[in-house]
């Protein structure tokens, strides 16, 4: 894969954002979103490194993962509309979608209880010896959840095929991670548990994808669990309705100079630019012709309320 | 005197006097000082008390919620937050196994005066892990007072009385109320615990009622009388101490039962008061107990799916018709 392919993947999770944000506006969305406008080249970058058959699971900011496993877009914007989509049939909505069919273990809007999850799917690939690895991305403020220290080193000890992907972005909801851990990097917390731990450049997709390869590597040839801290910034609230008070002056608009598509843009000449235009504009195209998919969903039938309690 | 305060503000109201008058208080949970808590019940707080007495802390249910009985028991009187009821269930061992417990098992020798403040509920779009009504769990739970404030008063005047007493109360508020305004005593004395009060006096059927759904009971009152029919609206209030007397009460003056909560049905508070009714007024009641509860399914997010599964004022009304007739 090439820069294209990468501006591509990360612009349309981008578009993808910014339409379900003007559907939101629109009221077309009920319930809270939260978007990773900013944190593209996480889920583009480490995707790379995985196959099918290898499990991601998520958080509540997981549009970009589903998209970058590629899940189908249309799906995402019916279950986020509350329509009968073919992911979950509304039941999950913004924040805890999954999709089996991709491998998506999924969303989850309780912070870090995703790792323990992936644990248990990296355990399953180790007993079955199926050569998949399971890769859980949580974000900063969830390094301080106790199941995620639980999972770590029973992850650690098992020897289980497991990436986590930390995306900093600085902030837990309004609070600033440096408040809330006396680390200076949460990767150095990897040692704690015996694993290896990178930090790199979570806006540049070569350096999540090159680390998230080494780690994925590792995991495959039976090596164990390592820890891959990528520092990026959300360009936009924690939540749909987020006004960001807490956010120093000029902190956004730096953030806007250092996002991913902005710097692929700033390094391109002429003949790049009209490229990149071009896949914009194809993007804009497919992401519109989902909405308008979605759009045509249905909405559930109030009938199969009580289905799926059991199987 | 009563000010017009929205169910939101009255907390907030509510917290300013328990860290104002009694220096032993102290507040902690996530996003709560410099942001002023997610929904604006701190807000103001930490520029008055300071950090001292109010703190943001990491995202570590667990942790704070045995931070905070550590702290009860050694001389603070600590006010822990948590964010959506639903995260209470990451701190579980906490509540259940050791605030509740700490001071029956020392033969009272230890005490664990601590509030957990946490608000509940469904929401439209909100998903299963966002929506729960966990009251049962806690009012299962012996050693434990439940709260449940139905209206801006009560916001106020139940989580001071929740400040003061030497029992961990869990104080659960509903988010959905938290924009409803209504006069709150903000000069009232310091009730004791406990008590549910008749909100609506009426003949034929009682409806017992906690959170949201006393509102919903209050409207199809509204509607029923319409129809005839009187209802008299019981606010249960408080799960623990459990106030039966005002129920029995209630029900040897009508004769009829409904429960309404927006738990979902099975093991929920509901069935509580039910077995006692069934129980202490055989001789009073005419018909069957009716229960209105959301069915046993996780909530789906959905509002075209909510709508049916969530229990409003048409909801409570069917019930208490189909007691009538029954
Ligand atoms: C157990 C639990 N506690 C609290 C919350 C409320 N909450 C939702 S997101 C969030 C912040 C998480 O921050 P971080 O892990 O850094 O991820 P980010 O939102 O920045 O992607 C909090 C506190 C929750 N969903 N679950």
């Amino acid at each position: 894969m090439g820069q294209l392919d990468d501006y591509r993947l990360m612009a349309r999770i981008r578009r993808f954002e910014e339409r379900l944000t003007a559907l939101k506006d629109a009221g077309e969305i009920p319930g809270s979103i939260h978007l990773c406008n900013g944190q593209e080249a996480v889920p583009v970058g480490a995707c790379r490194a995985l196959r099918d058959g290898d499990h991601v699971t998520a958080t509540y900011r997981g549009h970009g993962w589903a998209i970058a496993r590629g899940v189908d877009l249309t799906g995402l914007f019916a279950e986020m509309m509350g329509r009968d989509s073919a992911l979950c049939g509304g039941r999950a909505a913004s924040p805890y979608l999954s999709d089996p069919g991709r491998w998506f273990v999924g969303e989850n809007s309780i912070v870090g209880a995703g790792v323990p999850i992936a644990t248990g799917a990296a355990l399953t690939a180790q007993r079955t010896g199926s050569g998949a690895v399971s890769v859980v991305t949580i974000g900063d403020g969830a390094m301080n959840q106790g199941n995620v220290h639980e999972a770590l080193n029973l992850a650690a000890v098992l020897d289980l095929p497991l990436v986590l992907v930390v995306e900093n972005n600085v902030y837990s909801e309004m609070s600033r991670i440096s408040d809330m851990v006396r680390v200076r990097q949460l990767a150095e917390r990897a040692a704690g548990y015996g694993l290896p731990g990178r930090v790199v450049d979570g806006n540049d997709p070569d350096a999540v994808a090159e680390a998230v390869t080494e780690a994925v590597d590792r995991a495959r040839e039976g090596s164990g669990p390592s820890i891959v801290e990528a520092m990026t910034e959300r360009l936009v609230g924690h939540y749909s309705g987020d006004a960001q008070h807490y956010r120093p002056t000029g902190e956004i608009a730096a953030a806007r100079e250092r996002e991913p598509l902005a710097r692929i843009r700033r390094a391109a000449d002429a003949d790049l630019t009209a490229r990149l235009d071009a896949i914009d504009a194809e993007v804009s195209a497919e992401i519109e012709t989902a909405v308008t998919a979605a759009r045509a969903v249905p909405y559930p039938d109030p009938a199969t309320a009580e289905e799926h309690v059991y199987v | 005197m009563s000010e017009s305060l929205r169910y939101i503000q009255a907390v907030n109201a509510a917290l300013t006097w328990a860290l104002d008058s009694r220096t032993d208080t102290i507040y902690f949970g996530e996003d709560v000082a410099l942001p002023g808590g997610p929904f604006g019940a701190t807000k103001g707080l930490h520029k008055r008390f300071g950090s001292e007495r109010i703190f943001d802390t990491p995202i570590s249910e667990t942790g704070f919620l045995g931070m905070a009985l550590g702290a009860a028991m050694t001389g603070l009187r600590p006010i822990a937050e948590i964010m959506y009821a639903d995260f209470s269930f990451v701190a579980m061992d906490q509540i259940v196994n050791q605030i509740a417990t700490v001071h029956y098992s020392s033969a009272g020798r230890w005490k664990a005066p601590l509030v957990i403040r946490m608000q509940q509920g469904y929401s439209p779009g909100a998903c299963a892990q966002h929506s729960h009504s966990p009251e049962a769990y806690f009012a299962h739970t012996p050693g434990l007072r439940v709260a449940l404030p139905a209206t801006p008063d009560d916001a106020y005047q139940m989580l001071r009385t929740a400040v003061v007493s030497d029992d961990p109360v869990v104080v659960a508020e509903a988010r959905m109320l938290y924009p409803t305004r209504g006069p709150v005593r903000t000069d009232a004395p310091v009730e004791p615990v406990g008590g549910a009060r008749v909100v609506r006096p009426g003949a034929d059927v009682t409806v017992v009622a906690w959170s949201r759904m006393v509102s919903a009971a209050l409207d199809a009152a509204g509607t029923l009388a319409e129809e005839g029919v009187d209802v008299e609206v019981v606010d249960l209030r408080w799960l623990n101490p459990l106030d039966f007397d005002t129920v029995a009460a209630s029900i040897a003056r009508t004769g009829r039962l409904v429960v309404a909560h927006e738990a979902n049905l099975t093991g929920g508070f509901g069935a509580e008061i039910a077995a006692r009714a069934a129980a202490e007024c055989f001789a009073d009641l005419r018909a069957p107990i009716a229960r209105v509860a959301t069915p046993d399914v996780p909530m789906p997010a959905a509002p075209a799916l909510q709508a049916v599964v969530v229990p409003e004022a048409a909801t409570v009304a069917e019930a208490v018709r189909r007691t009538v007739r029954a």
